[in-house]
């Protein structure tokens, strides 16, 4: 079907005029739907947020501090950058300063307004402690392949026992 | 692992009924935590046996949770590729958890528990990715129910919070609440009219989204728009769910207003438009899913505007999650290719509206 505007091109999008009665149906192409300030298509608007880490994310975010490292997951902000995802809940306190510009930036502020909450306590043997620590981040040094970190855990446990 | 669906009240697709409030505009309503749990590293950076602890500590406190203790639970790590995508199709679980995302495959440890109209995804993008959804425009009840399992896993499992950033998420677009609140509007009023970009783009601007029909990433398909609020940090759960609430309210009045409008503007050549979707739908032999979706589109918005009677609003609801490709496969037993899958829609289709409003 041919454009009733134009009388040239294919006609991609049906209107239907309802501001000026009588009602009329158009069938116009997507030139002459844009000149009529009408789209052919939902557009999807840009994604803001997603925009605004990109943009932090390359730029001043990172300046300087990309092998920044968090020494319980062992992740960089370079791997932050990389996936836009952080490795643990400690990455929080190791790029504390960044993350909080960061979130200033996504949200608008860095304070948390909502619910407060406190963990259930844990059940500790007594004087077990320092030792089911270390043995957690042996364990962990082991599952992350941190082979001399692991050596070194393992020589402080044995002294302990 | 096979994936028995029988198992769950109503194949876990109760949220369709249609028993809510504007259920002919609001499919659904779904409000969605992240939590992460203390002394383990995020899914994506954590290694098997990790995550597989991680799931073994959630499994401890779900089976002491009232609310939860009945859940189902389902090893998606251990499904085919084709039962995953069945509990993508049913908004069971995320696209990620179903490992269908090719930046994402798969990950050990990756399940769901899942209830009536309450899920505990676990070793998602976080640890925990908590979800209740309703049928309808409904989102205090939505809410209140999450607000009792965020509650009774929290006591049993200590949760990585800071105090002063909140919850803490694997991305920080979701640090603080760790709250998402949604619901699945079907607004084909606001296009018609055009007046849709108009309305997106004002609720971008006061901390609003919109996504497709199946959440972040998706395209949207049949009119219908997932609007979230945008931000988790700085404002409480209780004010981003008035806030939601009254946006969602507005949105409602507009779409009701555009239909008017269309009927009494263009009555003839929508009500012709629109009958013409359903006499494709009663009688198309192949169908595209893009296709049916606008199709029935048209038709639930006929049964909107009343000029199509004697369909549901159910049977439109459940048109839209059979008739997906997982689905129709599900239902013959045998995976289908694309050609044969729109075969399989169009009869599904045909079938469904003939037993409902007769030959």
């Amino acid at each position: 079907m041919l454009c009733d505007s134009c009388k040239e091109r294919d006609a991609v999008v049906q209107v239907t005029q309802v501001t000026d009665p009588p009602v009329r149906q158009l069938n116009l192409c997507e030139k002459c739907a844009a000149e009529r300030g009408i789209e052919t298509h939902v557009t999807m608007p840009k994604q803001p947020l997603a925009d605004f880490i990109q943009a932090v994310q390359q730029k001043q975010l990172l300046a300087g501090s990309e092998s920044w490292r968090c020494t319980f997951c062992n992740s960089t902000l370079r791997d932050f950058r990389n996936t836009s995802r952080l490795g643990c809940a400690y990455c929080y306190g190791a790029f504390e300063v960044k993350i909080r510009d960061l979130l200033r930036g996504v949200h608008g502020t860095s304070k948390h307004q909502g619910k407060r909450y406190h963990p259930p306590a844990q059940v500790v043997e007594e004087g077990a402690s320092v030792a089911t620590e270390l043995r957690t981040r042996l364990r962990r040094a082991v599952e992350q392949e941190q082979f001399e970190e692991a050596a070194k855990l393992r020589d402080q446990l044995k002294v302990m026992e | 692992m096979t994936l028995d669906l029988s198992l769950l009240p109503d194949g876990g697709v109760n949220w369709l009924d249609a028993s809510g409030d504007h259920s002919g505009i609001v499919l659904s309503t779904r409000v969605r935590l992240a939590r992460n749990l203390e002394g383990f590293a995020f899914p994506g950076r954590a290694r098997d046996g990790e995550r597989l602890r991680i799931l073994a500590r959630v499994r401890e406190a779900v089976e002491g949770s009232p609310h939860l203790r009945r859940n189902l639970l389902v090893r998606v790590d251990e499904l085919g590729s084709e039962d995953r995508l069945l509990l993508h199709e049913r908004h069971l679980i995320s696209k990620e958890l179903a490992g269908l995302d090719t930046q994402h495959p798969v990950r050990s440890g990756a399940a769901v528990f899942l209830g009536d109209g309450i899920g505990v995804m676990v070793n998602e993008e976080d640890h925990l990715r908590l979800q209740t959804l309703r049928s309808g425009f409904n989102l205090a009840d939505a809410f209140a129910d999450m607000q009792r399992i965020d509650e009774e896993l929290g006591e049993r499992i200590p949760f990585a919070f800071h105090e002063e950033f909140g919850f803490l998420t694997s991305c920080p677009t979701n640090t603080g609440t760790g709250l998402r609140a949604s619901a699945l509007i079907h607004l084909p009023g606001l296009v018609l009219t055009k007046e849709i970009n108009k309305t997106l783009a004002g609720l971008q601007q006061i901390g609003f989204t919109y996504r497709g029909l199946y959440g972040e990433g998706s395209e949207v398909v049949g009119n219908f728009f997932q609007i979230s609020n945008q931000t988790t940090l700085g404002r409480s759960e209780e004010e981003i769910i008035d806030k939601l609430l009254q946006v969602l309210s507005t949105v409602i009045a507009r779409e009701e207003e555009a239909r008017r409008v269309l009927l009494r503007d263009a009555g003839y050549i929508i009500e012709d438009k629109l009958w013409r979707a359903y006499g494709t739908l009663r009688y198309a032999r192949s169908l595209t899913f893009d296709e049916a979706m606008n199709f029935l589109s048209g038709v639930r918005l006929a049964v909107g505007l009343k000029l199509i009677t004697g369909l549901s609003v159910y049977t439109l609801n459940k048109l839209l999650i059979f008739s997906q490709a997982a689905h129709l496969s599900h239902a013959e037993g045998r995976l289908l290719s694309e050609s044969e899958a729109n075969l399989a829609r169009a009869r599904y289709v045909r079938q469904a509206l003939a037993a409902e409003v007769g030959m």
